[in-house]
C-alpha cells in the first residue's frame, strides 16, 4: 500500500469519510462530537470493569466475562458482561425519566415517573440468571454472524425492582393481550433517529411471573449505567435481549411483539432441526422462549498444575432457564464416565444454582474436566455442539477445564 | 539664524526617520520572531493521523485490526462508519455469506449502495475472513499453565 497516499486521502476527507458518516447522517451528528471510532475510551474505567474481561465490540459496546470471573455466587458488576445493541443513551436525567405504558391491549395508556413508580407498588428482589441468547456463538461450524462469545456472556445479579404485573394491573389490560414490547432510550448505530435499535419482549404469561421485573437496582445499588440505569425489564431464564435496558415503554401487544429484532433470524432458531450450513426460510425459524440447561466451571481457572496425589475441588454455577437444574455431574475421562457433584436448590425461581465436588486423580498426565447438568425436565447438556442454527443460538455444550496432574 | 533652523529641521527629520526605521525594524523583528505560518489543512490531520490512523504491524492496520490487503481501504472506509471494525474482524464468512451481511444492512440499518467498491470489499472480506473448518468441537487451546497452590 502506499503508505503516503492512503494517510493524505485520510485528511484530505477528513475524519467523517473514514467513518462514512458524513456519507448518510452527517447532518445529525452534534457538532464538536467526535465520532467514537477515533475516541479511545478506557472502557474498563467507563464501566468499572475488572481489565481480565474481553471486549468484543467497541461500537456498540460488548464484553464477556472468562469462567474463572464468574466465581462469585451473585455476580458483581466487574464481572457482568455487557451485550449492546445500540448507543448507551446519554445525558440521563432521573428525575425526568418516565414509562409508559400503552398498546392495542391496555385500557388507557398511563405514564409513571420513577418515583411513582417506587412509591406506588411492592418493592422485590431476586437472583436472575441472564444469559446472552448468542452465548457460545464462536464454536459453532459453519460459523455463525455476530459477535463471537465464548463462554462468558452469563450472569446472575441480584435485581431489586418492582413486579411487572402490579403496573400492569394498575393500568389494566384487556382480555385480548398476548405479547408486551419494550421500547428504551438507547439510540441507533446509524444515528437514524426514528430507528430503535431493539426492541424485543415477550409473551404476557411470562410478563405477569412473580419474577418479571421493573428493575431499578442492582446489587443493591442503582443499575450501572451499561447495565440499563435508571430503569431495566428483567426476564430471567430467558435470552437476555428480553430483558430491556434504559427502559422508556411497555406496549401490551394484541399479537406477537413486531419490534426490532423480533423477525427475521433475531434471537430465533429453526422450527425444525437443520443440517449445519443450511438455508433457513425467515417463516421456519421461531422465537427462543427458556434458555437451556447449562454450567460453568468457575475455579479453579483452566490451566491448573497440580500435584500428583493432590486432591482437587471444583465449583460453579448451573442454570436452566425456565426450570431448575436437578443434576449435576463431572467427567475426567472425557466423558466415559460421570460423577455427581453436590448441588445447592436455587435462592429463588430463575437463580443460578451453585455446585461443588473434590476430585481425585488416578495417575500422572492431562486431564479435561467436563461439566453436564441436566433439568428438572431430564435434559442435559451435550458434550459436542447442539443443533446448528445460521445465527448461532443456544450453545449449551458441556464447559471443559484443562488441568495436569504433575 | 536662517541657517540653523534649516539645521534643526534636517535634524529633526533626519531623527524622526531614525526613530521610523527602529520601529518599523523592531516591528519587524518582532513580527519574525513570533511568526509561524499558518497550518494547512492538510498539515494537521498528517502528524497524527501518521502515528495513528497509518500504523501497520505485522501485516495488520493497527488502527482497526483490518488484514492489510487490497481493498482494505475502501473497507474501513464503508465499513467501520456505524460500527466497530471488531464486529467485521471477529466474524468469518464465504463471499456469499459477506454479500447476505451487506444486503442485510442496506435492507435495515441505512448502510448505503456501495456502487463499485462492493466487489472490491467483497473480495477482501471474503478472502481475509474466511470460514475455517473446526469441527463439532474443538481442543481446549491457549491454555495458559499456573501452579495450583
Amino acid at each position: 500500500m502506499n503508505r503516503r497516499e492512503f494517510t493524505l486521502g485520510m485528511s484530505l476527507a477528513g475524519m467523517a469519510s473514514i467513518l462514512g458518516v458524513e456519507i448518510v447522517y452527517g447532518g445529525l451528528m452534534p457538532e464538536g462530537y467526535s465520532p467514537l471510532g477515533l475516541q479511545d475510551p478506557d472502557p474498563f474505567k467507563m464501566f468499572h470493569k475488572d481489565k481480565e474481561m474481553v471486549v468484543l465490540n467497541d461500537r456498540p459496546w460488548n464484553m464477556e466475562a472468562k469462567a474463572h470471573l464468574l466465581n462469585d455466587r451473585v455476580t458483581p458488576n466487574q464481572y457482568m458482561f455487557i451485550r449492546n445493541n445500540g448507543n448507551i443513551p446519554e445525558g440521563i436525567d432521573v428525575s425526568k425519566w418516565t414509562l409508559t405504558i400503552d398498546g392495542e391491549s391496555v385500557k388507557n395508556k398511563k405514564t409513571y415517573s420513577l418515583s411513582e413508580l417506587k412509591s406506588k407498588f411492592g418493592h422485590h428482589t431476586y437472583q436472575l440468571a441472564l444469559e446472552c441468547g448468542g452465548n457460545g456463538r464462536s464454536e459453532f461450524n459453519p460459523p455463525a454472524k455476530g459477535n463471537q462469545w465464548t463462554v462468558g456472556a452469563i450472569s446472575c445479579a441480584e435485581w431489586t425492582g418492582v413486579r411487572l404485573r402490579d403496573v400492569l394491573e394498575d393500568v389494566g389490560i384487556t382480555s385480548d393481550a398476548v405479547y408486551i414490547g419494550y421500547h428504551a432510550a438507547d439510540t441507533h448505530l446509524s444515528g437514524d433517529p426514528k430507528k430503535e435499535p431493539i426492541s424485543r419482549g415477550v409473551p404476557i404469561a411470562k410478563a405477569l411471573q412473580d419474577e418479571t421485573l421493573l428493575a431499578f437496582a442492582m446489587n443493591g445499588e442503582d443499575i450501572p449505567l451499561a447495565h440499563g440505569h435508571p430503569l431495566r425489564l428483567v426476564c430471567g431464564g430467558w435470552p437476555a435481549s428480553t430483558s430491556g435496558k434504559w427502559l422508556t415503554r411497555i406496549s401490551v401487544r394484541n399479537k406477537e411483539h413486531d419490534g426490532e429484532k423480533m423477525g427475521g433470524s433475531s434471537y430465533r432458531v429453526p422450527c425444525e432441526n437443520v443440517a449445519p450450513g443450511s438455508e433457513v426460510d425467515d417463516a421456519d425459524m421461531c422465537i427462543i422462549e427458556s434458555m437451556p440447561v447449562k454450567s460453568l466451571i468457575t475455579s479453579p481457572k483452566s490451566g491448573a498444575l497440580i500435584k500428583n496425589g493432590k486432591s482437587l475441588t471444583i465449583n460453579g454455577h448451573a442454570w436452566a432457564g425456565e426450570l431448575e437444574v436437578s443434576k449435576m455431574e463431572y467427567s475426567i475421562d472425557f466423558g466415559s464416565t460421570w460423577h455427581t457433584c453436590s448441588l445447592e436448590k436455587p435462592a429463588n425461581r430463575l437463580a443460578w444454582q451453585h455446585f461443588k465436588t473434590t476430585i481425585s486423580f488416578p495417575q500422572k498426565g492431562y486431564y479435561e474436566i467436563w461439566a453436564k447438568a441436566t433439568d428438572s425436565h431430564g435434559k442435559g447438556q451435550p458434550m459436542v455442539l447442539p443443533g446448528w442454527n445460521p445465527k448461532g443460538y443456544l450453545n449449551n455444550a458441556c464447559h471443559r477445564i484443562a488441568v495436569k496432574i504433575v | 539664524m536662517e541657517d540653523f533652523r534649516k539645521q534643526v529641521g534636517a535634524l529633526s527629520k533626519a531623527l524622526w526617520a531614525f526613530l521610523g526605521l527602529i520601529v518599523v525594524l523592531f516591528a519587524g523583528l518582532f513580527y519574525w520572531a513570533n511568526y509561524t505560518p499558518p497550518p494547512t489543512y492538510e498539515e494537521i490531520p498528517m502528524k497524527e493521523t501518521v502515528t495513528d490512523f497509518d500504523q501497520i504491524e505485522n501485516g495488520v492496520h493497527v488502527a482497526t485490526g483490518f488484514v492489510v490487503d487490497e481493498g482494505m481501504e475502501v473497507t474501513i472506509q464503508n465499513c467501520t462508519g456505524c460500527h466497530s471494525a471488531k464486529l467485521v474482524t471477529q466474524n468469518r464468512m464465504d463471499l456469499e455469506g459477506w454479500k447476505a451481511t451487506i444486503k442485510w444492512m442496506q435492507e435495515t440499518q441505512n448502510l448505503w449502495d456501495l456502487g463499485a467498491n462492493e466487489t472490491l470489499i467483497l473480495s477482501y472480506l471474503s478472502k481475509n475472513y474466511a470460514p475455517k473448518e473446526q469441527g463439532r468441537r474443538q481442543n481446549l487451546e491457549d491454555i495458559d499453565w499456573y501452579e495450583l497452590k
